[in-house]
């Protein structure tokens, strides 16, 4: 069982690193695209927009908290 | 698509060469202090892991549809990417500290040099397990990104060459100079890396839950351009940010 629990932490580390709200987004977001765009709506914009948003959240988490 | 055929191949290599820049500098102090047979043994076997890794996942992938497989890929690469490219930036902006391969050798050769003699299966296993875990765990990102860019693309072995040809010139310029690369601009590659997985990882992931993507395959290059720009731009933040709460701490202390 601890082999099986070390396995997957291993891949959590090397997918999701130190920051899983940065995985949470993402998969969030593809969810809401998914769901836009069976709408009908054009919602290519969501995932770049999102990216950006949480790639500077997560810098300026750390700045924040070094400071 | 040629270009991205290009892109594919230029990702491989730059992260290839970036993971083996660290593994040589892992390898390099094993081999220097303990001895060089039981060191490039364990790069060896590290290296028939990687590529049964490669090549057992790689043709595994492609019984998975096309369009799953593109959602699945896209979003590990831009969780991925954006991993790397997160790093860099705070990297750059002075928020973390640079990778020194200097002092990394040092640290690895000293405690290369305080471990003890043990000897398993005729070999110095201090030495090859150092070896083997330095160049799987490094090996293991370009693993990652061989298969999973190579997959979506359908051209696992492009992306092998470029990672291969990325190993070939690390090592042939890590035996010549015989020290570790600590001139590479690591943080630069890990940048341009970062913002490809990044780039690509969110055209594949949107195409992969419906989204038709404005000018098709030139939304690459967009998502690409404006992602520089704003990683560029983060960085500028940031480093203004840094420089007050520096400025404000030198005043408060000279107080």
């Amino acid at each position: 069982m601890s082999y099986i629990v070390s396995f997957a932490r291993f891949w959590y580390d090397f997918i999701v690193g130190d920051d899983w709200v940065i995985a949470a987004v993402v998969v969030l977001t593809l969810l809401a695209t998914a769901g836009l765009t069976q709408a009908g709506v054009g919602a290519w914009w969501l995932v770049p927009l999102a990216v950006l948003g949480v790639l500077w959240f997560s810098v300026w988490r750390v700045a924040s908290q070094h400071d | 698509m040629i270009s991205g055929s290009i892109v594919l191949v230029m990702a491989s290599f730059l992260a290839s060469a970036v993971e083996m820049v660290e593994a040589l500098t892992i390898v390099l102090a094993a081999g220097v202090t303990r001895g060089w047979r039981s060191s490039l043994i364990g790069v060896g076997v590290a290296l028939v892991a990687l590529a049964a890794i490669v090549a057992l996942l790689g043709p595994a992938l492609t019984f998975i549809p096309i369009d799953v497989l593109r959602l699945v890929v896209g979003a590990l690469l831009l969780v991925f990417g954006l991993q790397w490219l997160r790093k860099a930036i705070l990297r750059a902006s002075g928020y973390k500290a640079l990778h020194d391969e200097d002092a990394i050798f040092e640290r690895e050769a000293a405690a290369a040099r305080a471990q003890g003699h043990e000897a398993r299966t005729g070999l110095d296993w201090y030495a090859f397990t150092l070896c083997f875990k330095g160049v799987l765990l490094e090996g293991l990102e370009v693993a990652f990104i061989v298969v999973t860019f190579g997959a979506a693309q359908q051209q696992i072995g492009l992306a092998a060459v470029g990672a291969l040809a990325a190993l070939v010139i690390v090592l042939v310029v890590g035996v010549v100079i015989h020290r570790p690369l600590s001139r590479v601009p690591e943080n630069t590659l890990k940048f341009t890396v970062g913002l490809l997985l990044t780039s690509f990882g969110t055209f594949w992931a949107a195409e992969g839950v419906g989204v038709a993507w404005p000018g098709s395959d030139l939304a690459i290059l967009g998502l690409l351009v404006v992602y520089t720009l704003a990683a560029l731009g983060y960085v500028r933040l940031l480093r203004q940010q840094r420089a007050v709460v520096l400025a404000a701490a030198k005043a408060g202390g000279s107080k």
